[in-house]
């Protein structure tokens, strides 16, 4: 899984993507969209089946883009680009890369 | 060979529902006469595909369908749109389950018409949010629902049901079960004493029932509701609205017509309101038609059918049609006067007024802007005018 994502990270570094998971993780905390503790999810879990609805998908993506200064385009704006932490974290790293929406 | 189905659609609607229009509304009841006449004409299997013995009709022809029969009966059309709802949600999604597979087959083969319970008390009409779960054991469910409002719960032959997954899941990780007549036990709650649309028996009630679990859809609900029941809803019922409208603005026309026949040379007072009341039906229409296209386009995408910009365009059009429907037929009560005002007229427009003020109460136009002002939040109009 960690493998795999990885790859398709191009310039980020281990340290990035750790340091990224986090910062996720503590929006996805702080918020209360959730209907379990973080904590608890794995990278790849569904964040829907975890209680996140789609007024909270668009709370988290306003958070994303404050915390990592990135703006969502339109073709990602869809539930396949929340439906995970490790989606997240491959949308956010491709805005970040300027290959996002590729 | 059969006529086409707007053909048969017609027939329908002219000789069954447009009789027993006034019956169904004085009498709050369900149209049967006209569903006895539209199961002959096979028009309830109609969507389903040709493999399992139905039609293979679009949207776009079933939309039409619902236009041309709430002119004659807007109990009848929303009924219909309503069983349409259901049978798009199997066909898109049940394909791949053999137990859906086989409904498929009895929906064109049995004609058989489906009801949804969504709604449930004590959620405040959020149908995103479960508090009822499927209790799963040994390959066999139990579901109970206190469903506030299943329409034409009883004359139905199988109702879609969403509940949460399991019962320790979030209120909004939510599945749709089909269950059939035999596996549901309904005992009512609420009552249906309405304003208008008093056909559509809109009652309550707390549904039990026992059935496989094959008899679950495979997707998420979540998926469901974005991608086929929410676009396949906003068409259908503002299709449906807009054949409302369109007999309202017919009576309205037809008087200006009497009028002017009675004074030749002078053109009637409620000339231009009628002209009004037109440029807003053609609005509405080409809305409908706009929205038709977009979704036909992105059928088959699950991307396009779960992006914001697709969620946002089919809730303008369900808020749009809604608003201009109950303006369309108030100007087309100007037209008419007292005349429109009577019951016993035949240019009244009473009851296509009171069918007419449903339409921003289902699921509530408040309650659809406020969704599309939370996705606004992030979305950004990207399309060019031709989409």
């Amino acid at each position: 899984m960690r493998a795999t994502a990885w790859t398709a990270l191009g310039d980020e570094t281990a340290e990035d993507v750790a340091s990224m998971d986090t910062t996720i993780r503590e929006i996805l905390a702080d918020s209360g969209w959730l209907a379990v503790d973080v904590a608890a999810l794995s990278d790849g879990d569904d964040l829907y089946a975890a209680g996140l609805t789609s007024h909270g998908s668009v709370n988290l993506m306003l958070a994303l883009e404050e915390r990592f200064d990135i703006e969502f385009p339109e073709q990602l704006l869809r539930r396949r680009t929340f439906e995970s932490i490790a989606a997240i974290r491959e949308a956010v790293t491709g805005l970040r890369n300027g290959t996002a929406g590729a | 060979m059969s006529p086409p189905l707007l053909r048969r659609a017609r027939d329908a609607g002219l000789d069954v529902a447009a009789r027993h229009a006034d019956a169904v509304d004085r009498d709050a009841r369900f149209p049967t006469e006209a569903f006895a006449a539209l199961k002959a004409a096979g028009l309830l299997g109609a969507m389903v595909p040709r493999d399992f013995g139905g039609e293979g009709a679009t949207l776009a022809d079933i939309a039409a369908v619902c236009h041309e029969l709430a002119q004659h009966c807007p109990s009848t059309g929303m009924i219909y749109a309503m069983h349409q709802i259901q049978v798009a949600c199997v066909v898109q999604h049940g394909q791949q389950s053999a137990w859906h597979r086989t409904l498929l087959e009895r929906l064109a083969a049995e004609q058989l018409l489906l009801a949804s319970a969504t709604t449930e008390a004590g959620i405040g009409g959020d149908v995103r949010s479960s508090s009822c779960a499927v209790e799963a054991s040994g390959g066999r469910f139990r579901l109970e629902k206190n469903a506030s409002v299943i329409s034409y719960g009883e004359a139905a032959d199988g109702i879609l049901v969403t509940a949460r997954r399991t019962p320790d899941s979030p209120a909004s990780d939510q599945v749709i079960v089909a269950v059939l007549k035999d596996d549901c036990r309904l005992e009512q709650t609420v009552g249906w004493d309405t304003l208008g649309m008093r056909g559509t028996c809109s009652m309550g009630y707390r549904l039990s029932a026992e059935a496989g679990i094959e008899q679950i859809l495979p997707l998420p609900y979540a998926d469901i509701s974005a991608r086929t029941m929410l676009p396949t809803t906003h068409i259908l019922w503002a299709s449906m609205w807009l054949g409302i409208a369109t007999d309202a603005v017919g009576r309205a026309r037809a008087f200006v017509r009497s009028e002017a026949r009675r004074k030749p040379g002078a053109t009637p007072p409620g000339a231009l309101r009628l002209a009004e009341a037109t440029t807003m039906l053609n609005q509405m229409r080409a809305s409908i038609v706009g929205a038709v296209r977009q979704y036909e386009e992105a059928l088959g995408d699950a991307d396009r059918l779960t992006s914001m910009g697709f969620a946002v365009a089919m809730n303008t059009l369900k808020v749009g049609a809604a608003q201009t429907l109950v303006r369309i037929v108030e100007q087309a009560l100007l037209v008419c006067g007292l005349n429109g005002y009577r019951n016993d007229s035949e240019y009244s427009v009473a009851r296509h007024l009171r069918d007419a003020h449903s339409a921003p109460l289902m699921i509530s136009n408040d309650r659809i802007l406020g969704n599309t002002a939370n996705l606004l939040l992030v979305h950004k109009d990207t399309m060019g005018l031709f989409g």
